[in-house]
């Protein structure tokens, strides 16, 4: 693959889509809450062209960054096209080409484009378009045609190829809102297990990741960042880097400083030695009392049920249950630090980007560099597997930046530090619940309120300042106004999982929330963090489903009752319900009322299981897992032998690619619940590399993973990339509840703080004696 | 600057070179190699990792002029994609990577502890492993793909 990537555009099909630059004004809205771009996606011809050769072109706005999207998109096409694989070629997030699809995020892709819009809307309408064309050139009627390989047959046995029918040449139609998808029943190529195309290419280190783009003339750039947050240029000394061999510039602008140099280790060098000094921001909140801070900080307050009556009807309950529950700040924390090539002239720019929105960041960098957004390319290529919002847009937008100060193309590397003091983490969260029980163990009322730690996101198309380098420029984050909560209105919104699937989730007259529990309330007090935060994947909804999950755990034991029974009292969900007995049978559950601790409590080592359930983002996808985890009493070291899922997501695309994300969860999850937590000191992010921000290496014994897929009929495809992980600390928390009747309700599970829980546990236990 | 000779899957590389550069630069900015890759840049985590002289190097910290004459192996050294190494079919095989950005790491550190040791046991490949990273948490099914690997190397 040594082509330009000028020949690239040309060989992929820029003769076929229309270019039409700067028609619609970049204000106007498009239909995914997007801007307008140059490619109308209610067109077939901004989705799809058939070449002279019969190979498909598709254009799709959603990327892969590792969780199999691609082959699954390839797969979508020669499925609806009836065409092998190998005759596909998708081109994924190009804003010259592809038609702007926002971000890739949220667990959307798969109901964006799977469904019956988008990308399988317009491979449907295509399937029509070229039967009717055959039938018209072969003079019968389409009924009578079959597709095959990419031939139309005739009634008669006469048969024509797409690439006669329309070989080069614009389909000129709209994408047609009655175009039919092929049944799943029929599928031979969606559906199935097919390897992802990738693979060869990674396994023999021929794939072209963004860190290896190669422009010709391209130097090479570096950042030196701030000190800690808030901190100011005071003077920048650039004798200080006057040795370094092929220094081209120190770039500063406002508070960003970079260099450019012809070598990256000359880059590296000068970014080292470059002497700058700051002006010191404010000190940070404490470590050890952020919590409590969090919680007195103003607020803007949302409420996303509340039914009205939780004080009395808690006040009646014949016992009420508190908890609180911590979640630490954690990091995408990719392999690979951020890299980005760009390469801006006065007439337009080119960046070669591994963000997750591609067109967002078209428009930001535009806005750095002060150009129109037309006259900006944004090229997505596949960077260090991502999670979410890691550095991959901040380096993007300093690539294009040096590239404008010294005018020729820049590649940019971020540092491990840059990378990791820098990035926009997972929000830390307290979630404090209340509940009631009646005298028959059923939940009548059940309070919960939680605070989230917020500053930045992603950059969407006009919020430079949500991640760093938009903040050096001068740039602010989206705001936090504190204001007092709003009845909740409309319909529930559950995106976040602040909802816990036993409520009844009762919203301006509907009650969508999947449980059984009336009396409810669920109270959002978003606050401005410290740090820059952003969506690292299944955003809040593992912080909340942590908290809501474990609670229910201890209303369960508290009740006497067994976790999946009391949780199936609680819930009307059918599709939580589904995958909630699926899991339980898959791992062999055994219905007990009592934590095992109760009946071991001597041995050295203990065992326990945990289940946890979701509905992720309330009608995203379904999970429930269950954990077996062995739990040294001595050491407090947690060590997860087996887990059992259950999955639905409706019809699935690749079985093979949803094992893989599944696994993937499962395992980052445990990292997450086991080890891993951002650690400042009053100035600055401390963990800053691998030796001082935890996680788990390979050599890790890894428990053993089954996964269960559950496909009730008839049913739309979901998210199912951030489903598994959502359920991974619950479980794992609640199977040392069942091990050791010590109850963690502050991530992460380290050995310190599991026998600080055993040693509460005895006390109480001692006290219960007495 | 001097004339440096590289040896590199098989090749020989001249190179008018810093010889304090790190061996990773040079394989990346200066041979077009896509296998080693900048991860962290303080051999904490193996994406830059190569074999030389039998072992597992991250070059990211080597410098160039370390590396001497000796033969210096990167991941596309092993295999192309017509032909891959055993280890890397099995990984092939196995679908055992998400983002793949991490595999130097994997698979040249568990060929080069199975070159030496051809019955390690599972702790002993785990034991080898111990400073490479996967972020995806594709470990299960890497770990497959290495027994799996071991096994037909052994047969």
């Amino acid at each position: 693959m040594t082509h330009s990537r000028r020949e690239f555009l040309i060989g992929c099909g820029s003769l076929i889509v229309s270019f039409r630059a700067g028609v619609l004004s970049a204000q106007d809205r498009g239909p995914f809450g997007t801007h307008l771009s140059h490619i109308d996606p209610e067109k077939l011809d901004s989705w799809l062209a058939v070449h002279s050769d019969g190979i498909i072109t598709a254009y799709a706005g959603k990327c892969d960054f590792g969780q199999g999207i691609f082959t699954a998109q390839s797969q979508l096409i020669a499925e609806e096209l009836c065409v092998p694989i190998g005759r596909v070629k998708l081109i994924q997030c190009d804003t010259s080409v592809t038609p702007d699809q926002g971000t890739t995020s949220g667990s959307q892709s798969t109901p964006t484009n799977f469904n019956s819009e988008n990308l399988a809307l317009a491979a449907a309408t295509a399937r029509e378009a070229l039967l009717s064309l055959a039938g018209k050139k072969l003079g019968e009627p389409v009924e009578q045609l079959t597709l095959a390989d990419g031939v139309i047959i005739g009634k008669m046995g006469r048969r024509v190829r797409y690439e006669e029918l329309i070989g080069n040449q614009h389909f000129n139609l709209p994408l047609s809102a009655t175009a039919r998808r092929r049944s799943a029943a029929d599928w031979t190529v969606l559906g199935k297990p097919i390897p992802s195309l990738d693979r060869t290419a990674l396994m023999t280190g021929q794939f072209e990741f963004v860190h290896h783009v190669r422009v010709a003339g391209m130097l090479h750039g570096r950042v030196v960042r701030l000190p800690g947050m808030g901190a100011t240029v005071a003077h920048v000394d650039e004798q200080s880097v006057g040795n370094v061999r092929g220094l081209v510039k120190v770039v500063v602008r406002k508070d960003f400083v970079g260099v450019v140099a012809e070598t990256q280790y000359g880059a590296a060098l000068a970014a080292r030695q470059l002497a700058v000094q700051w002006n010191p921001g404010p000190e940070l909140p404490p470590q050890r009392k952020f919590f409590d801070y969090l919680q007195k900080q103003p607020a803007r307050d949302l409420l996303s049920v509340d039914s009205g009556d939780i004080d009395a009807q808690l006040a009646a309950g014949s016992s009420v249950i508190r908890a609180r529950y911590t979640y630490p700040y954690q990091m995408h924390g990719s392999v690979g630090a951020s890299c980005a090539v760009a390469d801006v002239k006065p007439e337009g720019a080119t960046v070669w980007s591994a963000t997750q929105s591609a067109y967002p960041t078209r428009s930001i960098v535009a806005k750095l560099l002060d150009m129109p957004p037309d006259k900006v390319r944004v090229i997505y290529v596949r960077g260090s597997g991502c999670y979410g919002l890691n550095g991959a847009d901040a380096a993007s937008f300093d690539a294009a930046i040096l590239s404008q100060a010294v005018g020729r193309p820049v590649r940019l590397q971020f540092s491990r530090q840059d990378e990791m003091m820098w990035e926009n983490l997972g929000s830390a969260c307290v979630v404090e619940h209340r509940a009631a029980l009646a005298q028959d163990g059923r939940i009548v009322a059940w309070d919960r309120e939680d605070w989230v730690a917020s500053l930045g996101n992603r950059p969407g198309y006009d919020q430079p300042g949500n991640v760093i380098t938009g903040m050096l420029l001068g740039y602010e984050p989206e705001p936090i106004e504190p204001r007092s909560a709003k009845p909740p209105a409309g319909e529930l919104r559950n995106q976040s999982n602040t909802v816990p699937s036993y409520f009844a989730g009762c919203v301006g007259g509907s009650c969508d929330g999947g449980g059984t529990i009336r009396s409810e309330r669920a109270l959002t007090h978003t606050v401005r963090s410290p740090f820059f935060t952003g969506p690292l994947r299944s955003p809040l909804r593992i912080q909340n489903t942590f908290a809501n999950e474990c609670f229910m755990d201890e209303l369960c034991a508290q009740a006497k009752s067994d976790p999946v029974d009391f949780r199936l009292q609680h819930l009307e969900n059918s599709r939580v319900i589904g995958v909630l007995r699926a899991a339980a049978k898959a791992a062999g559950w055994q219905a007990r009322s009592l934590a095992r601790a109760a009946d071991i409590p001597r041995a050295h080592t203990v065992s326990g299981r945990g289940i946890a359930c979701v509905a992720y983002e309330g009608d995203n996808g379904y999970a429930a897992l269950v954990a077996e985890v062995d739990v040294d009493l001595e050491t407090g070291s947690v060590r997860p032998k087996r887990f059992v899922i259950a999955l639905d997501c409706g019809p699935i695309s690749n079985p093979d690619g949803l094992r893989n994300q599944t696994e993937g969860g499962i395992l980052q999850g445990m990292s997450r619940a086991l080890v891993e937590e951002v650690t400042w000191d009053e100035k600055r992010v401390t963990s800053a590399d691998w030796e001082t921000y935890n996680t788990l290496y390979l050599d890790y014994e890894m428990p053993a993973i089954e996964t269960v897929f559950v496909t009730p009929p008839n049913v739309p495809a979901t998210g199912a990339g951030e489903t598994a992980i959502t359920v991974t600390p619950a479980s794992i928390g609640n199977a040392i509840f069942d091990a050791t009747g010590a109850r963690l309700r502050d991530l992460p599970f380290t050995p310190a703080r599991v026998k600080a829980a055993l040693l509460d546990r005895a006390h109480r236990d001692e006290k219960a004696q007495v | 600057m001097s004339e440096i000779t590289l040896n590199v899957n098989g090749k020989q590389h001249a190179l008018a070179v810093d010889p304090e550069t790190p061996l990773l630069f040079v394989l990346s900015d200066e041979l077009g190699l896509r296998g080693p890759r900048f991860g962290c840049g303080m051999a904490q985590c193996g994406a830059c990792t190569v074999i030389m002289r039998g072992q597992v190097v991250r070059s990211c910290v080597m410098p160039l002029k370390a590396v001497g004459q000796n033969e210096v192996t990167t991941l596309e050294g092993l295999g192309t994609p017509e032909k891959p190494h055993p280890i890397q079919q099995a990984f092939i095989d196995e679908g055992a990577a998400q983002c793949g950005f991490c595999l130097s790491g994997v698979i040249l550190t568990a060929k080069a502890v199975l070159d030496v040791k051809p019955d390690a046991s599972d702790q002993e490949i785990r034991d080898a492993l111990g400073g490479v990273l996967c972020r995806c948490f594709a470990h299960t099914r890497m770990l497959r793909a290495i027994r799996k690997y071991a096994e037909a190397r052994g047969a």
